[in-house]
């Protein structure tokens, strides 16, 4: 399948800022695809960019491939849901959605019956002669919608259209979006900083971080196999461990010394699974996720083929009903392990503050970071929200 | 028992009463029969009738008004203009010296204004009359009108003219379909605005009007100094201020639309 919307070795500065820098990849046709990062990583100005209200300083964008860089906004069809809607105050919803067509000059009852059936999908039909001023935010949304939607774009453009709204209506605009995605089969360009909204609906996600992409995967791979410790700390909690190869028993396994476990009695290094294909003496930056560890009163009996096992000190427990997490200490370590309930707990033998654990885990479901230098300290060293 | 202060009540009728005392007088006394004002002398027309068979007042009012509405019009084209540019470009060094200039005919004593512009006329041999009343009054009408617009663009929100755009529209279209409609109410407003003050000017217009071209409020001027007229012009002030409520009310419809 052919590339659809490319990027180019796309940079844009403001002034010292490098709002986009050095970007380059590419949206398949019909695709779900979502810019994730935090606030002022340089969303927007992507966004921007492909929509013609910035130039970028360098670089190609391609459009079903032609060059659209020089084009000005009215004459790309792309078209953008904006973060305010941006409905036009003097005119009714019915206009709204009708502007559009009207600029391309399309016959009169073709607009018609081209609004009427937008005004269908977005399930505005009774609200079609109110003014904006007369709606509800939720209502705003889906005009904003209609209104880009009704031009059929190439692309459709969406700059963090639910920020505006509460947590609920957050949750059924997302259905909607995904089932109005399916319905219209059109490219969805998303912006959000919100990794829920990002993973639910995105066929793939490129992570940015200060004008960068860091990774650009589907949700499953960004999360499960996260390429720096940014995109591994930005979606999901994660713990990391700063290690270095002391031997490769084999071709898919080494095992790292980590420096913060030194003085555990008998510890003879963390089993990993080496994709990275790392010599003795490398560096290692290891991402486990909370939910990988296991964690219990007696020694594990399960043995996998490559699990690792430490005694550990429980310091800190929240139950939250469906999980329970434990903040651990191994070595001079604090480690953040979430258990699913899976069996009826009150059964088992539970596990207090205070308590000596086993800690344990598949060498499998550990995953080597591209960057092996520890992470960005503003990030936390261990885990966000501790 | 409670009993509101009548303090707040009494204060208003004592403000009003101050106001509009002086005005009752002057509207009485354009129907009183008697000359001198002093005494009522009955109820009676004639002042009207002797306003509208003065010649030189009829010709007074129709130079106000010509120069009125064109200075309205080149005053309203030039200042929104001047807005839309400090609108669009605000934040660079030459905008912030452009609004500070627009802004000095505004604080500006008029008189300083009128004996400037009369300097300048001379320097470059321009003859005093219409046309240098009509150069004056664009002068300091277009500062309000530009600062009127100015305030109704300042609300005005930049996305929309982006989604526009982003919507097909050319410059043109969205300065027709998106921005005109939604700041009209504010150039009407400037327009009003530019043509009161025009209308109203006495100072400046005193200053650059020659011989055969003056306007209403100098005709006024020149005629109180005999007192026989001063009926007369209790008559036309009283015309003049039900035509200035009129302009004042519709204009605040205006600027009170959304
Ligand atoms: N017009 C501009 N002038 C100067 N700097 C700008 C401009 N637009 C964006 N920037 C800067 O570029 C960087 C990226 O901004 P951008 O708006 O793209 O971020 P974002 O990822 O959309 O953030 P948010 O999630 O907060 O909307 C920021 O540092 C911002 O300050
Ligand atoms: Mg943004």
């Amino acid at each position: 399948m052919g590339e659809f919307l490319e990027f180019q070795g796309v940079s844009k500065r403001f002034g010292p800022v490098k709002a986009v820098n050095n970007v380059s990849f590419s949206v398949k046709r019909g695709e779900f695809f979502s810019l994730l990062g935090p606030s002022g990583c340089g969303k927007t100005t992507l966004l921007r960019l492909i929509a013609g209200f910035e130039q970028p300083d360098s670089g190609r964008i391609l459009l079903d491939g032609q060059d659209i860089t020089q084009l000005p906004p009215n004459h790309r069809n792309v078209n953008t849901v904006f973060q305010n809607y941006a409905l036009f105050p003097h005119m009714t919803v019915f206009e709204n959605i009708a502007f559009g067509l009207r600029v391309a000059r399309r016959p009169k009852d073709e607009i018609e019956h081209e609004v009427m059936s937008m005004l269908k999908l977005v399930q505005m039909e009774d609200k079609a002669w109110h003014l904006p001023s007369q709606i509800s935010g939720g209502q705003k949304q889906r005009v904003a919608i209609a209104r880009a939607l009704v031009n059929k774009p190439s692309v459709l453009l969406l700059d963090e259209p639910l920020a505006a709204l509460d947590l609920k209506l957050r949750q059924r605009m997302l259905l909607e979006l995904d089932l109005i995605h399916d319905q219209v089969g059109i490219t969805f360009l998303y912006v959000t900083h919100d990794q829920g909204e990002a993973m639910s609906l995105s066929d793939r996600i490129a992570v940015m971080h200060s004008g960068v992409t860091e990774q650009i995967a589907t949700p499953a791979e960004v999360y499960e196999a996260p390429k720096t410790s940014f995109v591994a700390s930005f979606i999901g909690d994660t713990n990391f461990f700063d290690g270095i190869v002391s031997s490769v028993p084999d071709d898919d396994y080494c095992l790292v010394d980590i420096p913060d476990f030194a003085d555990i009695e008998g510890f003879n290094g963390v089993l990993c699974y080496n994709d990275k294909k790392k010599a003795v003496g490398g560096r290692v930056n290891l991402s486990v996720r909370p939910e990988k560890f296991g964690i219990s009163i007696d020694p594990p009996r399960r043995q996998f083929a490559h699990m690792n096992v430490l005694r550990a000190k429980v310091e800190d427990i929240i139950y939250t009903g469906n999980h329970t997490n434990y903040w651990v200490s191994v070595g001079s370590r604090r480690i953040a392990v979430y258990q699913q309930h899976a069996g009826y707990l009150l059964d088992e033998k539970p596990i207090r503050w205070g308590d000596d654990v086993w800690l344990y885990w598949n060498a499998d479901n550990g995953y080597m970071l591209d960057d092996e230098a520890a992470p960005d300290p503003g990030l936390g060293d261990n885990v966000k929200g501790v | 028992m409670t009993r509101t202060s009548r303090i707040p009540l009494a204060t208003t009728i004592a403000i009003l009463l101050f106001f509009y005392i002086p005005i009752a007088i002057l509207v009485v006394n354009s129907f009183n029969a008697s000359s001198t004002g002093g005494a009522w002398g009955g109820w009676t027309l004639k002042w009207y009738q002797k306003l509208f068979a003065n010649e030189e007042m009829w010709h007074a009012i129709r130079n106000s008004l010509v120069i009125g509405v064109t200075s309205t019009l080149v005053s309203t084209a030039i200042g929104t203009s001047a807005a839309f540019a400090l609108y669009k470009y605000s934040g660079t060094r030459i905008q912030k010296v452009h609004g500070v200039v627009l802004y000095m005919p505004l604080v500006v004593p008029e008189i300083l204004m009128g004996i400037s512009l009369l300097m300048i006329f001379m320097a470059v041999r321009l003859p005093l009359g219409l046309f240098a009343i009509f150069l004056a009054h664009v002068t300091f009408s277009m500062s309000y009108v530009a600062m009127v617009v100015l305030s109704r663009l300042q609300d005005f929100d930049a996305t929309l003219i982006e989604a526009a755009q982003d919507l097909g529209a050319d410059a043109w279209l969205t300065a027709r379909k998106i921005l005109l409609p939604l700041i009209s109410p504010g150039i009407v407003a400037g327009a009003l605005l530019a043509f009161t003050l025009s209308v109203d000017d006495f100072v400046i217009t005193f200053f650059v009007s020659g011989p055969g071209s003056t306007t209403l409020p100098v005709q006024v001027y020149s005629m109180i100094k005999h007192s026989r007229n001063l009926p007369i012009i209790n008559a036309l002030s009283t015309l003049m201020m039900v035509a200035t409520f009129v302009i004042v009310l519709t204009s605040q419809r205006q600027s009170r639309r959304a």
